[in-house]
């Protein structure tokens, strides 16, 4: 079966999503990357839509069900590249996203979890 | 000049993604804007998914059509499944029987200029939007 590859870049995972993902894609997607995180002690997740043409409920269910469970497992995510048809027609469809946190590619993306992960790490030092 | 419809069939996971590809290529034949082109695909997602796990898979028609001097895309999904009890109920924002976030209908209706939904319990349940070009 097809697969979503992930990247390990130091401490974070990358993901570059670029086909129109189908459903059970989606969910594989979700299932290897809470596996990934546990194994390589990931802190932090990237995820890389521009590729994507539309983000419709399921796949920003997907996106939010991401987070979550990255958080549990310790890691923080960040959606970037989203294009901005996309985010007009999410907002529209309903959708906020409000608990992913998102940059507008992937450099800012990961200059955004250096920011949240840096404090932590002076706390353990 | 009436264009041909296009049928395709929604029983799986696959046949959305088809779906998609379907009404993207007939909807930049169209020359929508991009983000028209975004809602009317985003829209189709929802619907033929609504399809596939409501109603227990059917069909959709896609076509370009002509009111005068506007032309738009018309997306017809069809399904035989059990229909909708409550259409006002089911056209509720996040109302849900499925594992969705009840946006699909209530959603969609958002992201076209046309929505019609006809349903008959045990019978099936028919969605028509139309996405007119500006």
């Amino acid at each position: 079966m097809e697969k979503i590859p992930i990247l390990k870049i130091g401490d974070f995972l990358l993901v570059t999503i670029q086909v129109d993902m189908h459903d059970r894609l989606a969910l594989a997607l979700q299932d290897d990357l809470a596996a990934r995180i546990v194994v390589s002690g990931a802190r932090g997740v990237l995820i890389d839509i521009s590729a994507l043409e539309i983000v419709d409920s399921f796949i920003g269910r997907m996106l939010g069900n991401i987070a979550a469970i990255s958080s549990i497992l310790d890691a923080a995510t960040v959606v970037v590249g989203m294009r901005p048809a996309v985010a007009i027609t999410l907002v529209e469809l309903g959708i906020s996203l409000n608990r992913v946190r998102t940059a507008l590619n992937v450099e800012k993306g990961l200059e955004l979890l250096r920011r949240i992960l840096e404090p932590q790490e002076y706390h353990y030092q | 000049m009436t264009e041909q419809p296009e049928t395709l069939e929604i029983r799986s996971g696959q046949h959305l993604v088809f779906v998609r590809q379907a009404v993207r290529a007939k909807a930049e034949q169209l020359k929508l804007r991009l983000v028209d082109q975004t809602r009317i695909v985003t829209a189709a997602s929802e619907l033929a998914r609504n399809t596939l796990e409501h109603g227990g898979g059917g069909m959709v028609t896609i076509q370009i059509v002509e009111n005068g001097t506007h032309r738009g895309l018309r997306l017809k999904f069809e399904d035989k499944g059990p229909g909708i009890a409550d259409i006002d109920l089911a056209m509720k924002e996040g109302y849900s029987t499925g594992t969705g976030l009840g946006l699909g209908l209530s959603g969609s209706k958002r992201l076209v200029n046309e929505f019609q939904i006809s349903s008959r319990v045990g019978e099936g349940t028919e969605v028509t939007v139309i996405k007119w070009k500006s």
